[in-house]
């Protein structure tokens, strides 16, 4: 495209000009280089696991049914999403912590990286290490029933956690969060909430979550049966994509839109309400505890009940993150022979400050709330 | 009466005349629902004072909303448009290395590894500085790439578009940093009566605006994107220059990447800048600029950037649901793009001839 074949002096410019952006790519490709360094991590670890994996094949046929008779250490493969935020990496380590070698437990983890055919590849890894149990965080829902199937006939028992699989019914367990439950009591808790300040009339906006996510889904259907049930009037919902900043847009224009209008907040995740928060007070709205805007949160991480406790929050609808606990009590039940339920509800917690700790039920299922305490904000992921 | 046909003929021949007429079509809009409403109709326009909470007083209303949030794609705009001017390509990774700056900011302001702090690690300065510098960074890497090597800029740029927020992830330790620190949250908030980010982006202007009118620069860019070679001959050196369109949107992908961060004083690696660099292209195209490289107009690309958040806005206004949303901008989009296109502009052009000759007749 350019002509080439100048002076010679002006050639050697060129080569010097030439040599320095070849450096300046030499510097970009090597901070690429340290970007893929994560991803071969895993990658890295499996040849060494592979070996492990020989001589336990050969146990293994003597061994048929539990490697425990060996010597009582049980084997597990769990196949993770990534890393992409702080609830994944709490749900990585309640999972490191739980099945540790302290207690009784051989974990061969693996980080996907949210590559789905990595993380089919990664369970077929467990199956030829001969694990004892399964667990699988599955990226999409789809698609798993070859690789549930092989396991099956391996005889691997599979508990699947957090997201769903489809088109597959494979697996022993599902272990993960009921966000219906979450979103219905969000609603109980305004009602009974309301009820005790007196408030007759509850005029809500939402900032949902991603469009189509079960989380978004969940808490938006729940809370809207709830509202149904009580009259509240639901002015808006629109979606802040779970992000701070979408949910500060969303609410900059609800300040405008039902400046006045509106007593409840509900923001879908904890970084949307510290959006909502920010519109809010350049709007000079009041809220949270001691004022007449109630702002509600789901998720519960550390930031969030920081602000609960700050009574910036009014109340937070924790989706816990921690299932590892109740995966062991899966394969507790299947050591001993018996038949774990298809479906587990992780206990989840409702937090509050005391003043603002009210007793209300979830289909006639009394519910305990939690005062938040700094003990609690430090022990929360 | 002879001097109000002589203004009239002024602003037709106005370059941007249609850029502008999109605009105000997309604010309107606002104007008909207040009225179908029973609102006041000028409520969208309405720009009053308001007390906040603990920030002083600030301007408040739905044009400043507009201002303030479509800054982020203005700035980037102006970068774009000097790349799609010289190579007569586009930079896609921009989005990308906004969220890398972000996040080298706020590593260098919490120290690596620490997830959220409100005390400050380095001074401000030195972690602002050093995310606009990794900006440049990736913009000397993309120039390079297209400018030396001959890369296609899209091919080129694809490159730090998929790795740039990865990198970024790892230097946050693949966590949300929190810096909540009221200092940084100055960037993305009020200075005075204004939005920061809007102050940001005048200054961004016109620094550049001084710098393409008062130096050869501007006409150089526009030589080299028109015809490289003649260019080369007429003694331009092509590749620095198309290096250097490349390096100027480097700095303004760090500079919209601190600004977005700083709204939410926080390095959120995974959305912040999010298909950003599509908003980016759209404002340089709906600015009636040519995406085949040449002449351009900065004011046209900054006015199509507004112009995207006006959209943006409006469909909050009007309350249409998240889910339909994308289509009413894409229709929007559609009609603004089809009234600055060549058929539709030379239709509107003959029709006045016609008249004009009708008149003489």
């Amino acid at each position: 495209m350019y002509p080439s074949g100048f002076s010679k002096k002006e050639e050697k410019y060129k080569m010097k000009k030439k040599l320095i952006s070849l450096l300046l790519t030499g510097v970009m490709a090597a901070s690429l280089l340290v970007g893929c360094g994560s991803s071969e991590a895993p990658a890295a670890a499996e040849p060494a696991a592979a070996e492990v994996v020989e001589d336990a094949a050969a146990a293994e046929e003597v061994v048929a049914e539990t490697a425990e008779a060996t010597d009582g250490v049980i084997k597990v493969g769990f196949a993770q999403v990534g890393h992409e935020s702080d609830w994944r990496t709490a749900s990585t380590k309640s999972c490191q912590d739980v099945f540790s070698a302290a207690n009784g437990y051989d974990l061969s983890f693996v980080d996907c990286d949210n590559d789905e055919a990595a993380q089919k590849e990664a369970v077929r890894s467990f199956i030829e290490q001969g694990v004892d149990y399964i667990i699988i965080d599955p990226i999409i829902a789809t698609g798993w029933d070859t690789v549930l199937t092989e396991c099956d006939d391996a005889g691997i028992p599979v508990i699947i956690i957090d997201r769903t699989v489809d088109d597959s019914d494979k697996y022993v367990s599902w272990v993960g969060s009921n966000f219906l439950t979450e979103g219905q009591a969000a609603g109980e808790w305004l009602k009974a909430y309301a009820d005790a300040q007196g408030i007759s009339e509850i005029n809500a906006l939402v900032i949902s979550g991603s469009t189509g996510s079960s989380a978004q889904i969940g808490r938006s259907d729940g809370f809207k049966e709830m509202a149904d049930k009580y009259g509240f009037n639901i002015l808006d919902e629109q979606t802040g994509d779970f992000t701070e900043a979408g949910g500060q847009e969303v609410m900059e224009s609800y300040c405008k839109s039902y400046a006045g209008k509106f007593n409840v907040v509900v923001c879908q995740n904890d970084n949307e309400a510290f959006g909502a928060m920010t519109a809010m007070d350049n709007a000079g709205v009041a809220y949270g505890v001691g004022t007449d805007v109630i702002l509600i949160s789901f998720d519960a991480c550390t930031a969030g009940l920081e602000e609960v406790k700050a009574g910036k929050i009014t109340a937070d609808f924790e989706c816990n993150p921690l299932a590892a606990p109740f995966v062991e009590e899966v394969i507790k039940t299947l050591q001993s022979g018996g038949t774990p339920d298809k479906e587990v509800y992780m206990v989840e917690h409702w937090y509050a400050l005391p003043d603002q700790i009210v007793d209300f039920s979830i289909n006639g299922e009394a519910q305990k709330m939690t005062e938040v305490t700094d003990d609690v904000i430090a022990a929360q992921y | 009466m002879k001097n109000g046909k002589l203004s009239w003929k002024k602003i037709k021949s106005w370059n941007l005349l249609l850029p502008v007429v999109a605009l105000l079509l997309v604010m309107a809009v606002n104007i008909i629902y207040d009225i179908a409403n029973g609102n006041n109709p000028l409520a969208f326009f309405t720009i009053t004072l308001q007390q906040t909470t603990g920030n002083g007083t600030i301007l408040y209303g739905r044009i400043i909303d507009i201002l303030n949030r479509g800054s982020e794609a203005a700035i980037l705009a102006i970068g774009m448009t000097l790349v799609v001017s010289s190579s007569a390509g586009t930079d896609i990774s921009v989005g990308s290395v906004m969220s890398l700056c972000a996040s080298f900011c706020c590593m260098l302001l919490a120290g690596y590894g620490v997830s959220s702090t409100s005390t400050l690690a380095v001074p401000l300065a030195v972690g602002v500085l050093g995310g606009i510098l990794m900006g440049v960074v990736c913009g000397m890497f993309n120039g390079t790439l297209v400018a030396y090597f001959k890369i296609q800029p899209m091919v080129a740029t694809l490159i730090l578009f998929s790795a740039a927020r990865a990198i970024g992830l790892l230097l946050c330790n693949d966590l949300i940093v929190y810096v909540r620190n009221g200092s940084y949250a100055f960037f993305g908030g009020f200075i005075g009566l204004l939005p920061t980010p809007l102050v940001i982006t005048a200054i961004c202007a016109v620094i550049i605006t001084l710098l393409l009118k008062k130096t050869a620069l501007g006409m150089f860019i526009q030589s080299v994107g028109i015809n490289p070679k003649a260019s080369r001959i007429a003694g331009l050196n092509s590749k620095r220059i198309i290096f250097l369109t490349y390096v100027l949107c480097g700095l303004f992908a760090g500079i919209a990447g601190i600004v977005a961060s700083s709204r939410i004083t926080s390095a959120d690696s995974n959305n912040i800048g999010l298909y950003l660099e599509m908003d980016a292209i759209l404002a340089v195209a709906l600015g009636g600029n040519s995406l085949g490289g040449g002449k351009f107009s900065l004011a046209g690309s900054i006015i199509g950037a507004y112009t995207i958040q006006a959209i943006t806005t409006t469909l909050y206004a009007l309350g249409v649901s998240a889910a339909q949303a994308p289509v009413f901008k894409a229709v929007i989009v559609v009609i603004i793009v089809a009234i600055q296109s060549e058929p539709v502009r030379n239709y509107f052009k003959k029709a006045s001839l016609a008249k004009k000759a009708k008149e003489v007749a």
